[in-house]
């Protein structure tokens, strides 16, 4: 699981370009008959209606700088020590809060929460969605991402990422939607933006969610599709040495990074703490 | 150095001299539509300027008055933008290019927006020192500034937002701005303002405010001194993920007094002293707290100092409320890069003192014309020390004569030095300092200068009033 992330979004955007072009006649303008979603069957839904610790029976926290993990940063240089303790993860007022904080902490200067529903909750294809209010600032990385299940036994990208959400705290009016696999991963993988015109991410929540597919994995923010990645498309960004991995049982990950090779370290102006606010997690088939 | 100089434009205004020039502009704007409410146009100037009027360009008294012109060259993505070509330091017409644009008539309502925005590059890259709306030259109450904005070679867009709309019901300060030289070693540029507008972008955001620059300050005064809020700043964060801080005027904000019995605050941010004790200021602004506090530490009643009563025409004053003061080029100069003195004058029943803090050395200038103390050869300072005097104080005070050039330097200038110790002050207590001039050279005094000579660590004083400073016949 090294060099997960992109490192240059230049690149991405680039790379994005002639999905984005073909995906103009019917995602990026987006009328009545833009389909976004047809999977309605709920499978699981967490509302963090329970105060306190998040549900354990589908939650657990990844604890540490990675190192534990083998991969110190997280593959990333990331700057944080994600704890259990609730000054980075709990419930309150219904929303799952998932704090960045600045302190030394277990040899890091900066301390954030990274929850997961491995071996808890895993599943090939669906609907996953999220409700989230982001936080802001330069070097500040939440995301809201799918892992394959198999990762431990077929090492990343083998086993596959999908990037529901990703953001940087220092551009907030933008989110990325990117997929992982082999010959298509970390700089070189399949991504796009969507940037809001007249809001930010860090104001408000908005709904981000993909539906996934044998053949196609769909991306939209607040009912608005703007990427579709298939086959296709890992055969055309990769001149075919793509694999498609996405047909395999994936779990879900809600973490804030701090640093790290894509979004920079923060700077004088990263006002700390910084929360995102998770009102749902819901899963459909 | 620059906020002195923002602060002396402001001032000088107040004394009501405007230049007015008459702009040969079309307008597309029709004044026929008679409504309700005021328009709600957000256009100033998009390549040419829109509803103002006719008589809406005030420069700054002391600003060189036509440093404004609409060039029909250069543009954003057009060929006509709003030119100011600001002056050299030594060009006599005015150092400085500043002024406001006020519509001529009614006011705009502004409620609906969130942040004033323009294009704007320069000749070179510069830090102007002022940019913003809400002046008037009336009470300037929506005043919203950005200070030292870096503007660079290349067309860019500049973002002001604004605290709280709502207050803009009825606003005429469409735009203003102060650019000067300081940090161009006195070489005049060019600057290029277009597409001036306010805009709704709803992407302003995670504001956040302070009061005394976001510390927690506290400052010892007396019974009848009124004085301001001041370091007040709000910081937001824009789409481009950057930082903007504005200074939004006072009355913005809502301001509360723990103890108002003790001390007031009004909206416009005046604070008044009325009996001893403690109060401890704070602010909001659409109901979010401001970082930071002002403590007003009241020591009840101040004495002040004695009223001179020497004949007028034996006097020529520098600084005192009995007397028809010279012109003074500044009362702190703030000298950089080793002067440390900071200045917070105040008023205790309309009598005003300078008081110095943070105190190492200062200076009050006064070139503009100097003084003759041929005849007037007895300097007369009072001076309060609101501190336990240290038993080893040693106070500097250096009287500068310019010579025949009337200026600081040049080879002419010749100077007298004068000490005073700790018997010569007691503690919180008005001090009369009299020191005869006796130089050879004393027709062209134009500087005095106060300071510590002590280690400053040890038998300094941080903090000290004065009142009444005279040249007399003796």
């Amino acid at each position: 699981m090294t060099n997960r992330f992109n490192k240059t979004i230049i690149k991405i955007a680039l790379k994005s370009f002639t999905i984005a072009s073909f995906l103009m006649v019917y995602s990026c303008d987006p009328d009545e008959t833009q389909v976004v979603t047809q999977l309605d069957n709920l499978v699981i839904a967490d509302e963090f209606n329970v105060e306190g610790t998040p549900d354990a029976s589908l939650w657990s926290f990844e604890i540490g700088d990675g190192t534990a993990q083998g991969i110190p940063g997280w593959g990333n240089n990331e700057l944080q020590y994600y704890t259990d303790r609730p000054e980075n993860v709990t419930v309150e007022n219904g929303v799952l809060v998932i704090t960045a904080q600045q302190e030394v902490f277990e040899g890091s200067n900066y301390t954030s929460g990274r929850l997961i529903t491995k071996d808890l909750f895993e599943q090939q294809y669906g609907r996953f969605e999220a409700r989230i209010r982001l936080p802001y600032g330069k070097g500040i990385w939440p995301a809201f991402w799918l892992l394959g299940s198999d990762c431990d036994e077929n090492p990343w990208p083998q086993c596959g990422e999908i990037d529901i959400m990703e953001y940087l705290g220092d551009s907030p009016t933008v989110v990325f939607g990117t997929a992982h696999g082999p010959n298509f991963s970390g700089e070189d993988s399949i991504s796009k933006e969507y940037e809001l015109e007249n809001s930010r991410f860090d104001t408000q929540f908005h709904v981000f969610g993909i539906e996934w597919g044998p053949d196609y994995i769909n991306y939209y923010v607040d009912g608005d599709l703007y990427q579709t990645i298939t086959p296709d498309t890992v055969n055309e960004e990769t001149d075919g040495a793509g694999q498609w991995v996405f047909n395999r049982p994936f779990y879900i990950i809600l973490n804030i990074a701090v640093g790290g090779n894509l979004p920079g370290s923060p700077n004088a102006q990263t006002v700390f703490p910084q929360r995102m606010f998770v009102d749902y997690v819901r899963v459909y088939n | 150095m620059k906020n002195k100089r923002l602060i002396k434009l402001v001032r000088a205004f107040s004394l009501g001299l405007v230049l007015t020039l008459i702009l040969g502009c079309e307008r597309d704007i029709s004044d026929d539509a008679v409504e309700a409410t005021f328009s709600n146009i957000g256009d100033v100037f998009t390549d040419n300027f829109v509803g103002m009027g006719s008589d809406f360009y005030f420069p700054f008294a002391d600003s060189k008055f036509d440093a404004f012109s609409v060039d029909n060259n250069e543009g954003y993505n057009s060929a006509a933008s709003y030119r100011v070509d600001v002056p050299n330091a030594n060009d006599a017409t005015g150092n400085y290019a500043g002024a406001i644009l006020r519509i001529d008539g009614d006011g705009r309502d502004l409620s609906s927006y969130d942040a004033l925005t323009f294009w704007a590059k320069a000749s070179q890259g510069v830090s102007v020192d002022a940019l913003g709306f809400g002046q008037d030259f009336g009470e300037n109450k929506h005043q919203v500034t950005a200070n030292n904005v870096s503007v660079g070679t290349n067309w860019a867009k500049y973002t002001i937002p604004i605290p709280d709309a709502s207050r803009l019901v009825n606003e005429r300060g469409m735009f203003w701005y102060a650019a000067g030289t300081q940090a161009t070693g006195g070489s005049g540029y060019v600057l290029w303002f277009d597409d001036i507008k306010f805009e709704t972008l709803g992407t302003i955001a995670q504001p956040r405010l302070a009061i005394a620059n976001g510390n927690d300050i506290s400052i010892d005064t007396f019974i009848g001194v009124t004085l301001p809020v001041t370091g007040l700043v709000e910081t937001y964060n824009l789409a481009s993920g950057v930082d903007q801080s504005v200074s939004p005027a006072p009355s913005y904000y809502t301001f509360t007094s723990s103890n108002p019995g003790v001390a007031s605050v009004s909206e416009a941010g005046i604070i008044t002293v009325n009996t001893a004790g403690t109060a401890v200021i704070t602010a909001t602004l659409n109901g979010l707290q401001a970082e930071g506090s002002l403590t007003v530490n009241s020591l009840g009643n101040f004495q002040l100092a004695p009223v001179p009563t020497r004949n007028p025409d034996d006097v020529t004053s520098i600084f005192s409320d009995v007397y028809t003061n010279t012109p003074v080029d500044f009362f702190n100069g703030f000298w950089e890069p080793f002067q440390t003195t900071l200045s917070a004058d105040f008023a205790v029943d309309g009598d005003n003192i300078l008081n110095y803090t943070n105190f190492n050395f200062v200076g009050n200038q006064f070139a503009n014309p100097t003084v003759d103390a041929t005849e007037k050869s007895n300097l007369h300072v009072n001076m309060y020390i609101p501190a336990d005097i240290p038993s080893d104080l040693d106070f500097l005070i250096t009287i500068k004569d310019f010579g025949a050039d009337q200026a600081d330097g040049g080879g002419d200038d010749t100077i007298q030095q004068v000490f005073f110790f700790a018997a010569d002050f007691t503690s919180n207590t008005w001090a009369t300092l009299e020191i005869p001039i006796t130089m050879a050279n004393r027709n062209n005094i134009g500087l005095i200068i106060y300071e510590n000579i002590n280690n400053p660590t040890t038998s300094s004083i941080e903090n000290f009033y004065l009142d009444n400073i005279y040249f007399y016949v003796p």
